[in-house]
């Protein structure tokens, strides 16, 4: 029985730990530079002596950033959170909706329309944002919230993934639901939907990331300031180099707090959607 | 499949019956497929066949159809030097990218993955960037990390490891440390993830086997059984690696740009990256018939590789 059983590597296991801990340091490090920064005046951030962290913080550059009509960081962190809770509502929507459809409803040109939907998720990214422009401009929504939102709602991807996900839904609850008489739409919003709670989570989160953290679609069609996202506004003061450089964190910092806030809360179904995309992908 | 006809149960329900059942379902059908398959035709097939349509047209300075020019966008395109040099950036660029990716990531996961304190905590840590988007990350290396200046962080430590101080961003070779660190910053906890549940996939019971035969461990086991049993994993990073950094273009435009109509420092790289070009063609210079050619092209070189990639490893299917 002692024979499969290897003695520990204990200078390994210390390599290992050493090199993982300065590996992490190195990965949290543009953190701390942004906490240090928007917390420090120009004048330490510039200093000849290094500066680990300002004590005492100053907190006034909150209220001195909120207050700076030139960065508007209010109006940028509201526009982000509407476009992506709307674009996150609706893409979970309508791909879930499609994912149950195609996995599920008999329908004789099933498999014709998800090839349709696969061949599109083909079409990179670089290929549409021209074209999408020339779309959206002719319907007038250039420098309007549905011209940012719209082009954005309909995802084959995140279709692909739930009709992946209904493929493996028990039959049995589906008949159960038929038997008390409830028709597809009811089955799909009493019975799939609420049993989908995981990828619902996972899939939502991720495409709730994509959407705060999107830059070239917003930049090109929320030309108007009132209108920027809060990654636009950022891009705006960073590539005009006007503002201070502490504003110019602390505003970095508002940007990516909601995220990791997020993240550490929903990380195991961030984790998952990762894997699931991997695995069926 | 041969299943007894003979042996079945005579249908019982009346006909009528069953084809009010069909008509139901293929409403269904198109009541939960319509909205997506609707959306998907509008903005993203629509769109390619009208913008192939002005590919094909004089479209300077406006978004109609009509007067056509044949594909002399695109013979304009493949004279241009600005173009060609820009998808040499991006070749330079995905060339740097795509190995750092797939070798970090992997080595982050297999460290990850073997150590016995702290898993979750290092997970977490190598994945929280995932949650920093281009714009931020970009300024904290172009600011802060990469600071020309001598207030940069990089340029901290070299002065004090007595070494001069460089100018990160105006400088060629270095631009491209921050040009290609900052994506492998952001990327690699992605990366790390796939290989760690690519790596909880492999059976426990083959390390055994591999033990009872005399293995080694380490590097044999990793080149005979990890390695080979990651294949679907590694085809799949190298794939979406290769895609997300051919359409590079946030880290660029912020790190090196300096505003809309500003003049950028692109020049250290040789060229500004195809996406930078083409955005600049279409509202920069308003010549969306040159634009909608270019995405064209990028899109086909995209393609190209995706293909090229199939037939070299398979399609990444597993079939047991």
């Amino acid at each position: 029985m002692t024979v499969t059983s290897r003695p520990p590597f204990r200078v390994r296991d210390v390599l290992r730990t050493f090199a993982l801990l300065l590996l992490a340091a190195l990965f949290l490090l543009p953190f701390l530079l942004v906490l240090r920064n928007a917390f420090a005046t120009d004048a330490q951030i510039t200093a000849p002596q290094t500066l680990v962290f300002p004590f005492p913080p100053h907190v006034e550059n909150i209220p001195d950033l909120l207050s700076n009509d030139r960065v508007n960081i209010l109006t940028g962190l509201r526009n982000s959170t509407v476009i992506a809770v709307l674009q996150t509502f609706f893409t979970i929507l309508f791909s879930s909706m499609a994912g149950y459809g195609l996995a599920r409803v008999p329908f004789r040109g099933r498999d014709v329309v998800f090839a349709v939907i696969i061949a599109t998720m083909m079409i990179p990214g670089a290929a549409l944002f021209v074209p999408q422009y020339v779309l959206v401009a002719k319907l007038g929504w250039v420098n309007t919230l549905q011209g940012i939102v719209v082009p954005g709602l309909f995802s084959a991807f995140n279709c692909f993934m739930f009709r992946q996900f209904y493929l493996d839904f028990p039959k049995e609850l589906e008949e159960a639901g038929r038997v008390d008489g409830l028709s597809w739409l009811g089955i799909f919003r009493f019975l799939a939907l609420p049993n989908s709670r995981g990828i619902i989570t996972a899939l939502g989160l991720l495409t709730f990331i994509g959407s705060w953290n999107a830059f070239l679609w917003p930049l090109v069609i929320g030309q108007d300031a009132s209108l920027w996202t809060v990654q636009v506004g950022i891009s705006t003061l960073l590539t005009a180099q006007t503002v201070k450089l502490s504003q110019l964190f602390l505003a970095s910092l508002f940007a990516i707090l909601p995220l990791v806030v997020i993240f550490l809360v929903g990380q195991r179904w961030i984790a998952e959607g990762v894997k699931m995309s991997g695995s069926k992908g | 499949m041969s299943t007894d006809r003979t042996l079945r149960p005579p249908a019982q329900r009346p006909r009528v019956n069953r084809r009010s059942r069909q008509w139901e379902s293929t409403l269904a059908f198109w009541v939960f497929v319509g909205p997506l398959l609707l959306g998907l035709l509008a903005f993203t097939v629509l769109p390619l066949v009208w913008s192939f349509l002005i590919s094909l047209s004089d479209a300077r300075v406006s978004l109609n159809v009509g007067k056509w020019v044949g594909i002399e966008n695109y013979v304009s395109l493949f004279n241009d030097r600005g173009f060609l040099d820009s998808l040499r950036t991006i070749g330079l660029f995905t060339l740097c990218i795509v190995p750092l990716t797939f070798a970090c990531g992997l080595t982050l996961a297999l460290l990850v993955d073997a150590s016995k304190r702290g898993k979750a905590f290092f997970r977490s840590v190598f994945f929280l960037p995932t949650a920093v988007s281009y714009v931020v990350a970009s300024l904290v290396w172009r600011m802060g990390l990469f600071n020309g200046l001598y207030f940069g962080l990089a340029n901290r430590l070299l002065v004090a490891l007595g070494l001069d101080p460089i100018q990160w961003t105006f400088d060629s070779p270095w631009v491209w440390v921050v040009i290609v660190t900052v994506r492998l910053w952001l990327q690699l906890g992605f990366t790390m993830l796939l290989f760690i549940a690519g790596l909880n996939e492999i059976p426990r019971t083959l390390y055994e086997a591999a033990r009872i035969d005399g293995a080694e461990g380490g590097w044999s086991t990793f080149r005979f059984i990890t390695f080979p049993l990651l294949r679907n994993t590694s085809v799949f990073v190298l794939f979406t690696s290769v895609v997300g950094a051919v359409q590079a273009f946030d880290e660029f435009y912020n790190i090196l740009g300096s505003g809309a109509g500003g003049s950028s420092t692109a020049g250290v790289l040789g060229a500004r990256p195809p996406m930078w070009y083409l955005y600049e063609a279409a509202f920069g210079s308003q010549d969306y018939g040159r634009a909608a050619a270019g995405s064209f092209i990028l899109a086909a070189l995209i393609l190209l590789f995706t293909l090229l990639q199939a037939r070299v490893f398979g399609l990444g299917r597993e079939t047991d």
